[in-house]
């Protein structure tokens, strides 16, 4: 059903039958380690490159989540996947040996948050019974495609983030559990025309919180329906700019917002700055943790929104702002 | 209408801007310059040890500089193949980036980085990212200087 501008909800109910997430050592080292399926102490992923590593992080991911699901390659319909890289090299290496339908999805890091969307949907409107929505990234493979190589010594600015290593997949069903995907509120791009690349939180912030005003409005509710409102990976700046944005529309969400950015690392002792970054970031911490705390029944309805910044070194050049973008998927418990 | 929404957008994004300036952490100035003037004392101090081994070493005094310089040049690159270079800039800042060691640092760096693309379209054309402005600009800037020197000289001002 068609909610209001940029929603909709499902009258045919969707559920996610299971989730896998592998993640990079030092993500392992994190408050969040033991929760993620498999940590990798290999950046390399025991592969020649950076780019392949990241392929198969996927891979890995993906063979997880067959395993975790008891739904096989022949029974999956579709797949939704993306990643950070130019043309989506990761996820094109990484998932063409399974020769499942594949939609490649570019959200920066909102990725995941687009992928589980388009999921419920093409599940919901019937389309399919078992699709797999998926995200990575990795730190060496962003930090060659967006900054610098690896071994440039520079210095972070306190406002940058640390891109995530990892892999979370979905596989979303018509099968029913124990967590649903009832709604969704698809982002549009929003720029306030900030031009620092190493300030993302500041980029999406306004995104993140035109999205969440946007899904309030269009399912007719306020914040207090939510358990938690999880944005992706605005971090310590960014959380604090969409506090400050959204109360200026009238919505306090002080006491039920997370971000996944600043959840992921201990900022202090791991040397992060303002958090994790990456479509892996949110994708990782909902497979790894987030959908647990909804199936143990300490949330029970949770606005998971993935926040991306749509940077190109490029545009960045030719001194275009960074708009950002956010997607929001609404995930409760049970029935 | 759709003019007076440009303004406001403008308006706005101004407004929001100054406001992320005053949200925005930054480090503080005062303790990365101390930490840079450290840094950089010390790449200097070992650069000058150097120099006296050298020329204690019977090398003329060109010579005693041209060797300096290589060996600062071969101690920045070993350390950036171990990945001990980046840690010491991220330390240091400009303490390490402005001396020769850290111009070697961008130079190693990139050939590292791109040795996977191969050896032309890799090493060969992306070796010198970082570094070529650096090394575009000086040239152009010598080249300013020279010229404004031999006017200078032509005119009998020098």
């Amino acid at each position: 059903m068609i909610k209001g501008k940029q929603s909709v909800v499902f009258d045919k109910p969707v559920y996610i039958e299971a989730v896998a997430s592998i993640v990079g050592e030092k993500e392992g080292q994190g408050p969040y380690g033991k929760y993620f399926d498999i940590v990798s102490n290999d950046p390399m992923m025991n592969t020649n490159t950076w780019e392949e590593a990241e392929s198969k992080l996927q891979e890995l991911a993906v063979d997880k989540l067959f395993d975790k699901s008891g739904i096989g390659k022949d029974d999956v319909r579709y797949m939704f996947g993306g990643d950070l890289l130019g043309q989506l090299i990761a996820t094109s290496f990484g998932l063409k040996k399974y020769e499942i339908p594949l939609f490649g999805l570019y959200g920066a890091c909102s990725t995941f948050g687009e992928g589980l969307s388009l999921a419920a949907m093409c599940v919901s409107g019937g389309y399919a019974e078992s699709v797999i929505a998926l995200a990575s990234s990795h730190f060496a493979s962003a930090e060659k495609q967006f900054r610098f190589p690896l071994e440039y010594g520079n210095q972070r600015p306190m406002a940058s983030t640390w891109t995530v290593t990892g892999c979370g997949a979905a596989m979303v069903t018509e099968r029913k559990t124990d967590v649903r995907i009832s709604g969704i509120t698809t982002g549009t791009i929003v720029d306030y025309g900030v031009k620092d690349s190493m300030n993302m939180g500041a980029c999406m912030a306004p995104a993140a919180a035109a999205l969440i005003a946007a899904n309030l409005a269009d399912m007719d509710v306020d914040e207090s329906y939510y358990d938690k409102i999880i944005t992706g990976d605005l971090g310590t700046v960014g959380q604090k700019i969409l506090i400050d944005l959204l109360r200026e529309k009238g919505y306090e969400i002080t006491n039920r917002h997370m971000d996944c950015g600043i959840e992921i690392f201990d900022g202090e002792s791991q040397n992060t700055m303002a958090g994790g970054s990456g479509c892996g970031c949110s994708a990782t911490m909902f497979c790894g943790s987030l959908i647990d705390r909804i199936r143990s029944g300490e949330w029970n309805r949770i606005l998971f929104v993935p926040t991306g910044a749509l940077l190109s070194t490029v545009s960045y050049n030719e001194g275009k702002s960074v708009p950002g973008i956010a997607h929001g998927v609404v995930i409760e418990r049970g029935v | 209408m759709k003019e007076k929404n440009v303004i406001n957008e403008k308006k706005r994004n101004e407004k929001y801007n100054e406001y992320v300036e005053s949200v925005t952490p930054k480090a503080s100035c005062l303790k990365n310059c101390i930490k840079a003037f450290i840094t950089g004392g010390l790449i200097c101090t070992y650069g000058q040890l150097l120099l006296e081994i050298f020329k204690w070493l019977d090398f003329g005094k060109t010579d005693a500089a041209l060797f300096t310089t290589i060996c600062m040049i071969l101690t920045s690159i070993i350390l950036t193949g171990f990945g001990i270079y980046p840690l010491i800039t991220s330390f240091g800042g400009a303490g390490s980036l402005v001396p020769i060691t850290g111009f070697a640092n961008s130079v190693v760096a990139t050939a590292i980085e791109y040795k996977k693309e191969g050896q032309v379209f890799g090493i060969g054309c992306k070796i010198f990212t970082i570094a070529g402005p650096v090394s575009l600009y000086g040239i152009l800037a010598s080249w300013i200087a020279g010229l404004l020197y031999w006017v200078l000289k032509l005119v009998g001002v020098m």
